[in-house]
């Protein structure tokens, strides 16, 4: 089964991979991703931070690169959690679980949605450092990390 | 008539959120850039042509080529930085 949820509050992903691992008795692997808001960035420190999304093309993105992950891998489930809004240091910002029958698919696919997550969901983050506010830049690894997945695509 | 979104520091600085815009003469994203940007000022700043700028149009990842018809929802905003 596929979950996809945008949260404005908090959430447990230990929950998450709970609900995930029970919901099919043919799940054998579950691999899970979690990101979390650190208190430090470009050497600042950030005290909270502002998540912005597009609501509705969000899901749908969420949704298409989710839908990527089951046509490449043999998938049991997935869920995606994603908050918005303000966070504070420390919390859950994202939850990526994965489940196959066998640990490689759960791992590669769990490392391709985060990839693609962070390339083409609309998401931006805003933090409030002890300088002041600034919008996070995109990263140039993020884009490279796309590229070695369609690259690997293409090789196959 | 096309809707025009804008989000996160796009959405900030220009302050806009939303806007109707007439389409008659819009066949393709890239045409509603360029009308953009002849706004000036921040406009053409935020929105020139070496800068990295994402869009969508009716929800879905786009590029300057994507055809646009009367109805649509295009929406422009800066590299994503979810996860």
């Amino acid at each position: 089964m596929v979950t996809i949820r945008v949260d404005s509050e908090p959430f447990d992903p230990n929950h998450e991979v709970d609900l995930l691992r029970g919901e099919d008795p043919a799940i054998g692997a579950v691999v899970s991703f979690i990101g979390l808001m650190r208190d430090l960035n470009e050497g600042d420190r950030v005290d909270t931070m502002f998540l912005e999304h597009y609501p509705g093309m969000t899901e749908n993105a969420l949704e298409q690169i989710v839908k990527l992950a089951f046509e490449r891998w043999q998938l049991q489930g997935c869920r995606v959690v994603h908050r918005v809004g303000e966070l504070k240091p420390t919390d859950p910002i994202v939850l990526v679980a994965v489940a196959s029958a066998h640990r490689k698919e759960a791992f590669q696919a769990c490392e391709f949605i985060i990839d693609y997550l962070k390339t083409q969901a609309p998401f931006w983050k805003k933090e409030a450092t002890e300088n002041g506010e600034r919008w996070v830049d995109a990263r140039d690894s993020d884009d490279e990390a796309i590229r070695q997945w369609s690259q690997e695509a293409n090789d196959r | 008539m096309v809707q025009l979104r804008l989000f996160a520091r796009f959405r900030e600085e220009l302050g806009v959120d939303s806007e109707q815009m007439e389409s008659d003469d819009l066949r393709c994203v890239d045409d509603l850039l360029s009308r953009l940007r002849q706004r000036g000022g921040a406009w053409s700043r935020l929105l020139s042509e070496d800068q990295r700028i994402m869009m969508a149009v009716n929800q879905e990842m786009a590029n300057p080529q994507t055809p646009l018809q009367a109805g649509d929802e295009v929406a422009l905003f800066p590299p994503v930085t979810g996860g």
